[in-house]
């Protein structure tokens, strides 16, 4: 498993996705720099939230990209049949590859997070990175098991970029729903509510996660606990949801 | 399951127990941990300050109207609450309008935000907040008002009916029949004014103006509409005679 790990991490080396990473990053320093040139009052929040928006953007898409890509050359080339062929149970073959891929998504939130420590409290940017860390890693689970499900690049990022938004969008949706303007009890808008509170019930709580106010405002200990709280049960969903699958697929 | 055209899937008992009880177990603990989160409640005071239209221009990526009605959904969580008239009471109505104007900067065309200024926001019990509201139907009704014209004269309806100030709805009366010109407008509209002047007891200026749209031809082949404004000038000329 923890081959299976380095060899993952390794990739994201070779091909030059944490070099990427460091560019877009000092990239963002320099867009924050600019910030701080152009605004007139509450420079430092103005620069910790705007930098800090675009590279968990950024940090999210690389992920889940890197994910997708490693995993469907691994199919493509024929590692995934020749691992499943070996004595090698195959939750250890998914467990190392999501190790390798919290590797890569710790690397890049710390990478994220360098910046960000000229322009905010500590406490805020260690806050906001392990949360970072957080959501790469449900989405590096997510992506895997989307690919696994899906074996198909478009398919897969187009569910994963979906998965992502309406989690981040929840709440609003939920809202929306709740108070429609032209309240009725007409069957379409009970299922449509009903559709959302289901939705939301089986979704996690990524609106929660890696707020960029914090960074401005300081951070709420309970609001990081719920953060941690969400991955560690929602991870185990993802995880035993891509096994349930990988275990299904026949040589 | 079958994506790959490779591997073909195995069937459901190769997947063991522990796999599929985790899967289950981990399932049920997310639903509850989510049943038990707060739900997330619209505050009338969270209302941001609307930003600069070019801002959110920019932030549109190209699709500024788009965008606007986005956030015209947005807008309404803050308000459109169970308990419709608290929520109301307590919103900052300046800001609210900010909001509504850089909307409709975004998207002219986009009637939302002039519905919901006079048909929702003027619902509150608070008088000043209504007349904020119609002040800015108004404005905004007087770039286009042939387009527009739906709203201010709800407006009329709510400045005579809801909040009792004549001399105001007279004021939106007059500007729809000064500057609603399109056929497409029922003629209604542009006689508001005669009825609010008949409210107000300014017989005289009703009979003029009623006399006025007789004479000017307008209503050529409504017969219906021009015996009812002949009688409405005959009863208001018997009222001055008395």
């Amino acid at each position: 498993m923890l081959t299976i790990a380095y060899f993952t991490l390794l990739e994201a080396i070779r091909c030059r996705l944490l070099i990427a990473v460091i560019a877009v990053v000092a990239a963002a320093f320099g867009l924050a720099e600019l910030l701080g040139e152009l605004s007139i009052t509450e420079t430092r929040q103005a620069q910790a939230s705007i930098t800090a928006s675009l590279l968990r953007v950024f940090s999210i898409c690389a992920t889940c990209l890197f994910v997708i890509s490693s995993a469907l050359r691994e199919r493509d080339d024929k590692g995934l049949e020749l691992i499943l062929s070996l004595p090698l149970p195959r939750h250890a073959y998914l467990l190392g590859k999501t190790a390798g891929f919290a590797g890569f998504s710790l690397c890049a939130a710390i990478l994220a997070a360098l910046p960000l420590f000229l322009y905010a409290p500590a406490v805020a940017v260690g806050c906001w990175m392990l949360s970072l860390f957080c959501e790469q890693l449900l989405l590096a689970a997510f992506s895997l098991l989307c690919l696994l499900a899906f074996g198909n690049i478009s398919l897969a990022f187009t569910s994963v970029m979906a998965f992502y938004l309406l989690s981040r969008s929840m709440e609003a949706l939920r809202l929306l729903s709740a108070t429609p303007v032209l309240v009725s009890d007409a069957n379409s808008q009970v299922f449509m509510n009903f559709l959302v509170n289901a939705l939301a019930l089986l979704l996690p709580d990524l609106h929660t996660f890696t707020r960029s106010e914090w960074l401005a405002y300081g951070v709420d200990a309970g609001a990081v606990g719920a953060v941690l709280i969400q991955t560690l049960v929602y991870l185990p969903v993802l995880l035993s949801a891509g096994l349930f699958d990988l275990y299904r697929k026949n040589l | 399951m079958n994506g790959s055209p490779h591997i073909s899937a195995r069937p459901l008992s190769t997947v063991p127990l522990p796999v599929l009880a985790v899967l289950i177990a981990s399932l049920v603990i997310q639903v509850c941990w989510s049943y038990a989160q707060p739900r997330a409640a619209a505050t009338a005071e969270s209302l941001p300050d609307a930003p600069d239209t070019e801002l959110l221009r920019l932030h549109s990526l190209g699709e500024p109207d788009t965008l606007a009605k986005i956030l015209m959904l947005w807008l309404q969580a803050f308000d459109n609450q169970p308990g419709v008239s608290i929520p109301f009471a307590r919103l900052d109505y300046a800001r609210v309008i900010n909001w509504l104007d850089a909307l409709l900067d975004l998207d002219s065309r986009f009637q939302y935000p002039l519905l919901s200024a006079s048909r929702v926001y003027t619902q509150t019990p608070n008088d000043a907040g209504t007349q904020q509201m119609l002040e800015f139907v108004h404005r905004r009704f007087l770039e286009d008002p042939d387009r527009r014209w739906p709203w201010m004269a709800h407006g009329v309806y709510v400045a005579k009916h809801r909040i009792k100030d004549l001399q105001l709805a007279l004021k939106y009366a007059n500007s729809l029949s000064l500057n609603v010109s399109s056929e497409a407008a029922p003629r209604w509209v542009t006689q508001m004014e005669i009825f609010v002047l008949e409210d107000l007891g300014e017989i005289e200026s009703a009979r003029i103006i009623i006399g006025g749209l007789l004479a000017s031809g307008r209503l050529a082949g409504n017969d219906n509409e021009l015996r009812f404004l002949k009688n409405r000038l005959a009863l208001l000329e018997q009222e001055i005679s008395l």
